[in-house]
């Protein structure tokens, strides 16, 4: 095979990373908010698809679910509360920010020069602690998914701390918004008919599909890319559709705010109790070899997951889906609340006509 | 055999390409809302179904082509939404076409919006 003129990866690299630039230009020459939200939505799309070319699935659902969905919904919430349009600075008064900008862009760009090749092998990442994982995850841990081993077991208590901190922006958020509409929100009614059947039909098609999908993300994570962390925000994502399809009030009777906020601090519960009860059996805390007593393991069938020959990583494998399922609840919850903390208030700003 | 589906394939996710070039081309240059909505949308979908089946030439049979099934059939159930919602929010806000006899559609209740139909928000 000949060496093509132009190498296919370098073309999509310099395509995306084009694109990427030329948004960023807009984000900031723009005037409008509105358009300045909306174009960072775009530009989390673009990170995601560079992602996937750089094999890294796991951190691109984030990004496309999060960046481009969830917090582009959040801050339209948030411009509603406040006026749209960029206020003019004097010139002067940008110097100061403008050089700082240029000497961190710089020496980030220095460092930059530094730094090892794009899977290296011989990097340090690739050739010490990441290449002990690779080699010890299957005979340790028993999970094909070597992401999934080290974010949920040899680093698990670092992700408690992570579950943690999104619990507590959960937390911080509602101390300031609140945790959805205060008083119960009436369904808006337009007088002249019905306009969004369209949305309305397509939106009741997919929201299911959406959980079916987020599930999917959960029980795989094991396996291929996912786990907690997508799964929650992609189940999030299914109840903001339904609030902005069909209203808030039918959401929060469906879902009432005190039980998202419930289920948030239920999440770090279940993970810490797994700690717990890896403790109160004669393990350390989040060893999940110690999470079944021998009795206990003793009772699991052999073939349960269909494999017999990974029969003495139960705790591993229990262990990993249970403070999955907590990471799941966390967040999905915490998401939630975070948009019905933004929508409570945009309508009640509507209601009293404090909006500009 | 294997050789001419590559060959197909490959047509076929150029004339997507080339689709999708024609629409952002159109999103620029046409004169009002639905015009370019118009546009955005044939991107969404035409330009889309051309470059899957062309990828579906391409594949090997089996998983991946009812992946591909699956991708398509999602892209048609939510671009057309995606647009008929964007056209439902112009019209609502007050855009009137600019082309064709918008008087009869519009009703005729809103003169002012109607004159200065079709410029942006």
């Amino acid at each position: 095979m000949t060496t093509p003129f132009l190498d296919a990866n370098f073309v999509l690299n310099a395509a995306l990373l084009l694109m990427l630039l030329a948004i960023a230009i807009a984000v900031v020459r723009t005037r409008s908010l509105l358009a300045a939200i909306l174009l960072m939505g775009v530009y989390s799309f673009i990170v995601a698809a560079w992602f996937m070319v750089m094999d890294a699935a796991d951190v691109a659902f984030t990004e496309a679910v999060v960046g481009a969905g969830v917090s582009t919904v959040v801050l339209l919430g948030a411009i509603l509360l406040t006026r749209g349009e960029v206020v003019r600075v004097n010139w002067k008064r940008q110097v100061v920010p403008a050089a700082l900008v240029l000497a961190v862009g710089g020496t980030l760009i220095y460092a930059a020069t530094g730094l090892p090749g794009f899977g290296d092998p011989a990097s340090p990442a690739n050739s010490h602690v990441g290449r002990t994982y690779l080699e010890t995850t299957y005979a340790d841990i028993g999970a094909p998914n070597v992401v999934t081993a080290v974010l949920a077991s040899y680093r698990g208590f670092d992700t408690l701390g992570e579950t943690t901190v999104i619990f507590a922006a959960c937390i911080g958020v509602a101390l300031m918004l609140g945790f959805g509409p205060r008083a119960a929100p009436v369904p808006a009614v337009d007088p002249t008919g019905d306009h969004h059947v369209a949305l309305r039909v397509i939106a009741k098609l997919l929201i299911p599909l959406i959980v079916l999908f987020a599930f999917y993300v959960q029980f795989h994570g094991d396996l291929g890319a996912g786990g907690g962390f997508q799964a929650g925000v992609i189940m999030a994502v299914a109840v903001i559709l339904h609030a902005l399809i069909f209203g808030l009030a039918e959401t929060t009777r469906a879902l009432r705010p005190s039980l998202m906020r419930s289920i948030s601090a239920l999440g770090v519960v279940l993970y810490t109790g797994v700690g717990l009860v890896c403790i109160i059996n004669g393990g350390g805390f989040l060893d999940y070899d110690h999470l079944f007593t021998p009795r206990v393991e003793a009772m699991i069938p052999p073939g349960l997951l269909g494999d017999p020959d990974h029969a003495h990583h139960w705790g591993q494998h229990f262990g990993i889906l249970i403070i999955e399922l907590g990471v799941l609840l966390t967040v999905a919850a915490t998401m939630v609340s975070i948009f019905y903390g933004f929508a409570g208030r945009t309508i009640e700003a509507a209601d009293t006509g404090r909006r500009p | 055999m294997a050789d001419a589906l590559h060959w197909i394939g490959g047509t076929l996710i150029a004339l997507g390409a080339l689709w999708s070039i024609m629409g952002a081309a159109g999103v620029l240059r046409f004169p009002d809302v639905y015009t370019r909505i118009h546009a955005a949308s044939l991107t969404d979908t035409g330009g889309a179904t051309l470059m899957l089946l062309g990828m579906g030439f391409m594949a090997e049979p089996g998983l991946v082509m009812l992946k591909l099934f699956f991708v398509w059939a999602f892209v048609m159930l939510t671009t057309p939404t995606a647009a008929n919602a964007l056209a439902n929010a112009a019209f609502s806000s007050g855009h009137r076409p600019r082309i064709g006899n918008f008087q009869i559609m519009s009703g005729d209740d809103e003169p002012e919006a109607a004159a200065k139909g079709g410029r942006g928000p």
